[in-house]
Parts: C-alpha cells; structure tokens; sequence
C-alpha cells in the first residue's frame, strides 16, 4: 500500500458553480490502476463523484479521461506510474478533451464521437444475397481489419486529436480507423465509393496532420493515423482518386519532389500540389491558377516574415548522394504487393517459443536488409 | 412517454440480437440500456462462439459435450435446438460483417475449447465477444427503426391489471428524469450478476438487474445456486485469462511444477470441462500445493510466439497492464474465480418467462441449456440463439395485441422510490460497505466448494445486509449522471440475487456442475435430476422443484 494524491477536475452543471479541481488523498497497491483510486474516492469517501466505468479490463472503453494530461484509460493506467509522471505530486485527472464535459469525467460522446462513427456509413455493404456458406475471404485480411476492429470506441484518439482541436469538423481518428475496417474488408462493396467520399470530404482523410498523437494514446494498438494513411494510400494508388482537397496532387507532388531532389523543394510544393503533381497542369488549369492566386497573401506573407527567400524558393539542391534515394524509390516499387506494415501483428515468421526478442528483431532486421539488395535489381533491369 | 411493439431491456449480445430479429418482424421496437450498447458485457467473452459447422462435426455431438458439461442438469430440448441453429447463427453473423478468423482456404476456422469433443469454437482474435457487439451495433446504427435508450436505468418492470407485463419505468441516467416505457412485451436481456461476488471476472454493470425486477414482479428464478467459477482469472483483481489460452496448448502446472490435471481428467488434461478443472485447482490450492498468493500457474509460453500475437493478442496485453507479467515468455499465476450464473429467469424455448409478455434472453435466462455447468464458447451461441428466438416471437405475438393498460401509479411509485433515496438522512452504512461485506461473504460461503454451514452463515449475512441495505447512505443529491443513486437501486438487485443462489444451493443436497458440496460430495440422480425454483412470496421465498427434460442423452457417470 502507497499513498497518492489525485487532483480531480470536478463539475457539476446543476451548481451554477464553474469547474474546479480538488484534492483526493488514496491509499493503494502501486500496480492498481488510477481507475481503482478514483472508485476508492467514490466508495469511501464522495458518492457524487462522476465517471463511466464498467469492466476495469480495458475492454469496455468506458473510462476514457485524462491523467496528467494526457488520454488514457484510467482503467489500465497504473497510478504509481502517474504519481511518477505528475507534477507536485499530485495525479492530476480530467475529462477528456474535444468533447462537451457533462459532469466531473464524463463527457459527451454522443455529440463528437458517435456523430462522427455514423458519418463514416459504419456498416458492412455487401453486394447482393449473401453466399449461402460464408463468403470466402484470404486469412489475412480478416487479421488485417481485427486491427480496427480492435477498436473499443473509447475516445482517447478524438480527445487527443490536434487536427480536431482546430477543425472539429474533422470526421478523426476513430471514424476513419472505422472507415478502414470496412473499407480493408474484401466483404464490402463500396470501397470505392466510401474512399471517395472520405477523400473529398474537406474534413475527410486529408485533414489529418500526420501527428501521431492518436497512435500515441491509443490503448487498443489500433493506431488510427496508420488507418488514415492506408486509406490515403487506397484512394490515390489503388483507385487514382484526384480528389478536390488536392491530397492526390500533395502527396504525388510530395513524394516527386523526395524522388528528385532528395529533400522538399517548397516553393514547387505548392503548384505541384495543386496540378496533382504536374508543374505545368498547375499553369494551365483553370482550377489550379485560381487556387495559386488564392495562395499568393501565404506566399506574400513568406517573403516578408523571411520564412522563404527568392533564392532558396527558386533554386533548390540536390542532395550529394541523390542515386541513393533514387534507390530507395525503386525497391519499393519493384514489389509486387505494397508494403503495408500491420503492426498489429508483430513478430512475422513462426517464431518458436525458446526464441528471444533479439532474435526476433535479428530477423526483422535480416528482412530489412534484404530490400536495398532487391533494389538493386531494380535498378539494374 | 415512449411506446413499442418490443421493448428489449439490455444492449449486449442477446438484447441487440433481439432487437435486430423484432425489427426484421417489421414492428416498433425500442432498446433501453443502462450504458452504451458497446460498453455491455459482452465484450469480455474473448475465445469465441461454438457451433457444428465442419464437415466432420455434427449438431449432435454438439448437444451431447453441452449437455454431459451440464452434468446433465441441462434442458435437452432446449440444447438441441441451440446446436441445430448454431451454424446459421455463425453465417448470420459473418455475413453481416464479423471477421472471424479464417483458416488458408479461406474459409472460417476454428479452435479448440473445454470440454469439446471437436474444434468447434469460431473466433476473432481473443475479442470475439467484442468484434460481434460493435458488428451488431452497426447493425442498431444502419436501422433507424429501433428506436435506442442508452444510458436509461430501468428500475422496474410494470404489469397491468391481469398481471401481463406492460412496459418498465426506466430513468434517464443524463437528467435524472423518469418516463413510463409501454410495451406489448418486454424482452430482458441485462446479462448476469457476477458483481455479488468478490473478485469477479464480472464487469461493475453485472448486478443481476434483470434477474430481480422479473421475480420482484413474481417470475421464478432457475437453477440459482449454478455459479460458475472459471479456471483462469487473475487473483486479486480477478480478471479473466481466455479459456482459449488452454485451448491453444497453454498448461497448468502447481507450484511443485507438477501438471497435476493430470490427476484430475487424465484424457481432456486442461481441457476439461470448467467446474472439472476449477475444482482441481482449489482442491491443489487448499491442499498447500498452490502459489504463497493461493494461486497456480497458467503457462503460456508452450504456445508459439506468433500464435499468441495473432490469437491471444488481449491476453497478452492483461498480463502486461494488470498483472505485470509478459505471458510470452513467463507462466502467469491464476485461479478459480466467479464468472458466470448458469440459473436465471426461468423461459421456455422461445424465451418467454412464466409471466404473459415477459421474455428473458442470455445469461439474464434459464432456459436452461447450460445445466450446472457452461462449456466454455456457448454462452455467446445462448445469448443470440434465444436473443434472436425471442426477438422473433415477442414482434410475431404482438400483431394483434392491444397495447397493455400498465397500473397508473408504478411511474409515481418508482419516483418517490428514488426520491427517497437521495433525500434521506446519512445514517446508513455506504452502498461499497455492504457490497464489499456481500462480495466476501459469497465467494468465501457460495464457490467451488460449499457446505450447509457455511450456507447458512451466508443466508443470515444477504438477510442482515438486506435490511441495512433499505437505509444505506448515499452523498449525491443531484439528477444529472446520479450514479450513486443507481448503485443503490443496484444493491437491492444484487441481494434479491444472493439470497435466491444461497438458498437454491442450501436446497441441492447433492454435488452437480459446478455446486460441489462437500457434505453431500455425490451426484445423486435419483433424488436430484431436477431444477430447482425460487420464487418471491412475501418475505420468504418459496422453494420448488422441476422436471428436467431428457430427449436422447441419459445420464452417465462425468470423467474427462
């Protein structure tokens, strides 16, 4: 048994009275869980203190707050190792974020997250009548979409999401982690169409700034953004979508640019971006000259803070060693399956149970080095 | 004030497929949930659905490993009927979106599972409870004609003047308010009450709700004194570790390093059935051979390293957060914990209660295919089977019936109840003293062993307790999210449940699934290959006895 100190945000909308923090003093097993401090409280101590829990397993994704600021299950989140990370001592405990605070820690889901679980069509679509057995599907891609459907709907993604914070109308990290259950299912019919809509969607799969804050919080292993990438990767390199938030045009502009210059060329970035990757489209479409015109205050303001100059914008390096990169680009396109790495699953190959971590890690590595040597034939032929 | 066709109390696996069969029948139905649907218990069943789907197995050999798990206490026409609807209650569900896990051809692929004569058990991962609940809520998402209540507390059920049921009073847990819900019938589906005990692998929701308010309103309760305690849960926090760990090859070894199943079903080792091979555990326990922390040790890391990943993935992260221990590479330590009430609300085959319109689905329900003891992976298969039979029934029966007239004073009744609640005086013990006081009491009087007095010491506690509990303090007075109030309301559930398993199992003089009483250590077929039934009377609960249906399996001597 250790003592700890819990800071808990406390709110009651019937008070009149604005939120405030108050200081719990708990007695504890080192390895129970914040979870277990706040029931303490509740059970000993102030019955009217507010938090959805149930299975105390990480399981149910009720008990979504925040510690220490930031979001976790307080179910599966230990409190000697809060107590560690807290300042002056105390373990500080709020609602999460991004959503509406209904009472002390529980906030409202209904208004942010489910909303946005709807937004994605969160059902399978298949074509027709059913088989009459079960539709036959490869092993792995029913493995590959348990990673979503690991998903137990907390919310710790949606309270951590920054792109959320400053649009939030973002459909986000849960939703879109959906969206990949049902667009990696082969069962599903729709695929095009569901990526099509999450990649015009102003608020869709591009809105996503590649944070990782959302794989970071996640309790589930689900890694949402990964999800939101792979969507990316399905719209533009399996069905080609150009879609009008220029995600295409950005991210084939993007990778082009690594491809020939080894680095970003920022100033061809943008035209690029908007000629789906094509310098000239972007002075010849009508729709890609008015977007530059429209960018040209950005580009004012650029010049004039000092953050691009004339020069650097108009003639970029290449790096030294530019064939390297050029490798790289071509060891991986000389595959015949993207590389999609699940992360879900990790150790590949059969494993044996006498086997060390190093010795997985041995091997990973093998398979690493592997891919520069089949580049190499690439660049050959 | 809300009005359906079906009311189905409960959002887990059994109350969402009863729901889902109502609304396929084309009638108005509504769902009301004390939490969110995915919040529900069901999530915790991690190893998998059991069904005979393969070529090589058949329904029969099905029914017979379930009703010999029963120790033949099992209904056997009741059992049947869930074997034949297995499979396509498997296809139902992975056409509508479940991934199941497949084996190279693509085709669903099984595991191995307790007391299983074949590898019957289908899965997802270690979440297949989890993975069917969101699947199903999809399901709730994409029709907009069932009508969803989540986060409404149901306080009790209301009849109408012949007694037929009417409708419930449930109260917005958001604002406090409270609403009569009419309905031609009412489907109770609100899982089992694991919280009575403690540790439980149960979640905090499982207070028996469901079980107390039907008998509060007179239906009888089942085979009560059946209470399973699983093999394999965490001591302490009591946690559950995956019958499917067993079922991939893990072991069971004492802390001599002995694999003493071994001494105790020589054939199934492990895999035995779970009352089988929970009593083997106490017994090497009790006996001085078990872990200083009375545990014994669940070993793992015989199981390859890529299958854990893939197939345990769940269990791998329980043992790293809650116990501190990397299941891949160290045994973890583990007992027999509380897990699941195999009594309920006694049903017929359709679901239906002894009361006109009331059904009862899943773990709630006694139907009884369960018997005195569960085979692991069929309490999933019970809850849709008879969530879906009952949904079906219950919308087939209300075309043509008129809305029942529910008594005109239950809604002011229940209100002044809670009222009463929160406005009285502090002089009560609190609602987690009495709890932690009965968690005790029933896992120290009620579990794998039990004995007459030990019986009754627990029976003069849950009477003691349920006196207190009439004045037990509460400190929130307010309406919005007054969750103190609702464990209140709980605690009287919980007791009423207590007191209906306690005294079934004071009643079965005999030893039977998972009731071992060691002043009666025999299976005795002649006095008691029979259900017993607890039904409110007043004060007093009134006992009685009932047939239990043998089709074509009679009983044989249990070995595994």
């Amino acid at each position: 048994m250790a003592d700890y100190t819990l800071k808990i945000r406390r709110y009651d909308p019937e008070s009149g009275q604005a939120a405030y923090y108050q200081d719990f003093d708990v007695a504890l097993d080192p390895e129970r869980s914040v979870l277990d401090g706040i029931l303490q409280v509740r059970d000993d101590e102030d019955g009217s203190l507010a938090i959805r829990c149930s299975c105390r397993a990480a399981i149910c994704g009720s008990c979504g707050v925040k510690v220490n600021g930031k979001s976790v299950l307080a179910c599966n989140t230990r409190i000697s190792e809060a107590a560690a990370s807290a300042r002056n001592g105390a373990v500080v405990v709020e609602p999460m974020g991004n959503m509406p605070v209904l009472k002390d820690l529980i906030v409202d889901m209904d208004a942010v997250h489910w909303k946005k679980i709807q937004r994605v069509i969160p059902w399978l679509l298949p074509e027709g009548d059913p088989p009459e057995r079960e539709y036959i599907v490869p092993a792995e891609s029913m493995i590959d979409v348990t990673q979503s459907m690991a998903c137990i709907q907390c919310g710790a993604c949606v309270s951590a999401c920054l792109s959320m914070e400053v649009d939030p109308e973002f459909i986000g990290p849960a939703a879109l982690a959906k969206a990949y259950r049902f667009v990696g299912d082969p069962r599903d019919a729709h695929t095009e169409e569901r990526l099509r809509d999450l990649a015009e969607d102003p608020h869709g799969i591009y809105d996503c700034t590649h944070c990782f804050a959302c794989i970071e919080v996640c309790p589930k292993g689900v890694d949402p953004m990964n999800q939101i990438m792979r969507l990316r990767r399905h719209a533009t390199g399996d069905y080609d979508i150009k879609d009008e938030n220029n995600g295409y045009g950005h991210e084939k502009a993007f990778v082009d640019l690594v491809e020939k210059y080894g680095t970003l060329h920022e100033a061809q970035l943008l035209p690029r971006s908007y000629g789906q990757g094509s310098l000239l489209r972007s002075q010849t479409e009508p729709r890609a000259i008015r977007q530059l015109v429209q960018s040209l205050p950005t580009v004012v303001n650029g010049l004039k803070s000092g953050k691009v100059s004339p020069k650097k914008a108009l003639i970029h390096h290449k790096l030294p060693d530019q064939d390297q990169v050029r490798r790289i680009f071509h060891a991986i396109e000389s595959k015949d399956e993207r590389l999609e790495l699940n992360m879900y699953i990790v150790g590949e190959g059969d494993v044996g149970p006498g086997e060390t971590d190093e010795e997985v890690a041995e091997e990973l590595r093998g398979q690493a080095d592997k891919q520069p040597a089949q580049g190499e034939t690439g660049d050959e032929r | 004030m809300p009005q359906h066709d079906v009311l189905v109390i409960g959002a887990g696996l059994a109350g969402q497929r009863a729901a889902l069969a109502a609304a396929e029948e084309g009638v108005s139905v509504g769902i009301v949930s004390k939490v969110h649907p995915v919040r529900s218990h069901s999530n915790a069943a991690q190893g998998g659905i059991n069904a005979a789907l393969g070529p090589e197995d058949s329904w029969e050999s099905h029914a017979f490993d379930t009703v010999k798990g029963s120790d033949y206490l099992g209904d056997q026409d009741a059992i049947e009927i869930m074997c034949r609807e297995a499979p396509q209650e498997i296809l139902d569900l992975e056409h509508i979106g479940v991934t199941f896990h497949r084996n190279e051809e693509g085709k669903l692929g099984t595991r191995a599972f307790g007391g299983a004569s074949a590898a019957r058990t289908y899965y997802v991962a270690d979440i297949t409870g989890q993975a069917i609940l969101h699947v199903l809520y999809e399901q709730l998402m994409k029709r907009d004609e069932v009508y969803r209540y989540e986060e409404w507390f149901t306080t009790a059920l209301v009849q109408d003047d012949d007694g037929r049921v009417a409708g419930c009073i449930g109260r917005n847990i958001r604002d406090g308010s409270m609403e009569l819900f009419e309905a031609k019938s009412v489907i109770l589906a609100t899982g089992g009450n694991g919280q009575l005990y403690q540790p439980t692998t149960n979640a905090l929701v499982c207070t028996g709700d469901g079980i107390a308010m039907a008998y509060r309103i007179g239906a009888p309760l089942m085979d009560m004194e059946m209470i399973q305690y699983h093999p394999t849960t965490l001591a302490g926090l009591g946690l559950l570790i995956t019958e499917g760990a067993r079922g991939e090859g893990a072991h069971l070894y004492n802390a001599e390093g002995e694999r003493f199943m071994e001494k105790y079903a020589p054939n199934k080792m492990e895999l035995a059935s779970r009352d089988v091979v929970s009593r083997a555990e106490q017994t090497e326990i009790d006996e001085g051979r078990g872990f200083p922390d009375g545990t014994v040790a669940l070993d793992i890391t015989v199981v390859p390293r890529k299958r854990i990943q893939e197939a345990l993935r769940e269990i791998v992260n329980v043992g790293r957060d809650f116990a501190g221990v990397d299941i891949t590479k160290e045994p973890i330590h583990i007992k027999p914990g509380n897990h699941y009430v195999m009594g309920g609300i006694r049903t017929d085959t359709d679901g239906l209660t002894s009361i006109p319109g009331l059904y009862a689905a899943g773990e709630v329900a006694c139907v009884s295919v369960h018997g005195g003891n569960r085979l692991g992976a069929n309490s999933l298969l019970d809850t849709l089977v008879f969530g879906r039979r009952s949904g079906a029934h219950a919308a087939r029966q209300s075309h043509g019936t008129a809305m029942p007239k529910p008594s005109a004073s239950k809604l002011a009744d229940e209100e002044r109840m809670v009222h009463e609640i929160v406005a009285r005086e502090r002089d009560g013990r609190r609602v987690s003293e009495i709890r932690r006081e009965l968690g005790e009491t029933m896992d120290r009087h009620a579990a794998v062993f039990r004995d007459e007095d030990g019986l009754r010491q627990a029976l003069d506690v849950v009477q003691r307790l349920k006196e207190e509990s009439r004045r037990v303090a509460t400190d929130d007075k307010g309406t919005v999210f007054n969750q103190d109030a609702l464990g209140a309301i709980e605690l009287g559930f919980m007791l009423d449940n207590s007191e209906a398993i306690v005294m079934s199992a004071l009643e079965r003089k005999e030893s039977r699934g998972a009731q071992y009483r060691t002043d009666f250590p025999e299976r005795d077929d002649d006095g008691w290959l029979k259900h017993i039934n607890v039904t409110a009377n007043g004060e007093l609960p009134e006992i009685s006895h009932s047939e239990v249906t043998l089709t074509q399996w009679q009983p044989e001597e249990r070995t595994y």
